[in-house]
């Protein structure tokens, strides 16, 4: 299976995913630079975490308008994954990849700390391998993951199961107290309708390692690599 | 040509940063001040275009980058 690390001028996350991909996944892997416009070779596209273009104007929304976007909105029409950490979330959501928007953290802080997720849909290409209700640790490192959308679209989110992750306390409540940022529905990774377009503020690539206090980020990887040999 | 736009939270959506300020407001003992709203001031200098047109290039301009219309309204003002 073959990697794409998306590097946009201000990405910082894009050596975890690289290092992850190469020596804890063994599995092949690239830097995609912004200004690249073929990423047909690839099984699945990163956009990682970072600043890109110092988040000016608003996050993502400037690196959405790169060359390599319009490659990567192509290769999401033809059904190819990508997934979105955190920087690369906004600027899905920016490229109206994924619906909604960010706003600032309700808090007003940089939240960096490790958070509980529940797995609210385990039957995509990014969850195959938990089950539903299971809770991950994974950390967030974010300002603006406050996650709004209209009614409608929130609605539409829900009834299509495309919520995948959600904000909760450690043994699997989703509450108001378990919330970091102020998101709506406690929404901390959503798909696009054709699940494979996943976008989600904690980092995965900064739990995969025993080391750094978590595997639960190995649950991700794990179910994509499983999708891509038909497993998932 | 001398642009002006203005950028601001849409109505409903939240705004913590006008939140918080609204909250310091009061704690200074402004009262009377019942919302806040923090938003954005860009000034755009623009040649070659007459003013009609530039309207049009700006609303644009705003729609395609500088406002997001999920979460933002903007206003522009043409000084003419």
């Amino acid at each position: 299976m073959k990697f794409g690390v998306v590097v946009f001028p201000g990405s910082n996350c894009e050596m975890d995913c690289y290092h992850v991909i190469d020596k804890v996944l063994r599995e092949e892997v690239d830097y995609v630079w912004h200004q690249e416009t073929d990423v047909s070779r690839y099984d699945c596209l990163v956009l990682p975490g970072g600043f890109s273009y110092g988040d000016y104007l608003r996050c993502g929304a400037i690196a959405r308008f790169s060359p390599v976007m319009e490659a990567v909105a192509d290769y999401a029409r033809e059904g190819g994954l990508v997934i979105g950490i955190c920087n690369g979330f906004q600027i899905l959501l920016e490229a109206g990849l994924l619906p909604g928007a960010m706003l600032r953290n309700t808090c007003l802080h940089f939240i960096c700390r490790f958070v509980d997720l529940r797995v609210e849909n385990a039957s995509t290409p990014w969850t195959n391998a938990a089950a539903v209700g299971q809770v991950l640790r994974i950390p967030i490192a974010h300002n603006e993951g406050n996650y709004t959308a209209d009614a409608e679209t929130l609605r539409e989110l829900r009834e299509q199961g495309r919520i995948i992750l959600r904000y909760c306390a450690p043994d699997g409540t989703v509450s108001e107290e378990a919330n970091p940022n102020g998101a709506m529905d406690n929404i901390a990774g959503i798909c696009n309708e054709g699940f494979n377009v996943f976008g989600l503020m904690p980092h995965p690539e900064r739990a995969s390692e025993a080391l750094l206090g978590s595997t639960d980020g190995m649950v991700i990887w794990e179910s994509i690599m499983a999708h891509y040999r038909g497993k998932g | 040509m001398k642009v002006s736009v203005f950028v601001s939270p849409k109505q409903g959506v939240l705004d913590p940063a006008g939140q918080a300020t609204l909250g310091s407001l009061k704690s200074l003992g402004f009262d009377e001040v019942s919302d806040v709203r923090i938003g954005k001031y860009i000034t755009l200098r623009l040649e070659g275009i007459d003013a009609d047109q530039a309207e049009e290039r700006v609303r644009e301009m705003c729609e395609r980058l500088l406002a997001n219309p999920i979460i933002e309204d903007f206003r522009v003002e043409i000084e003419r």
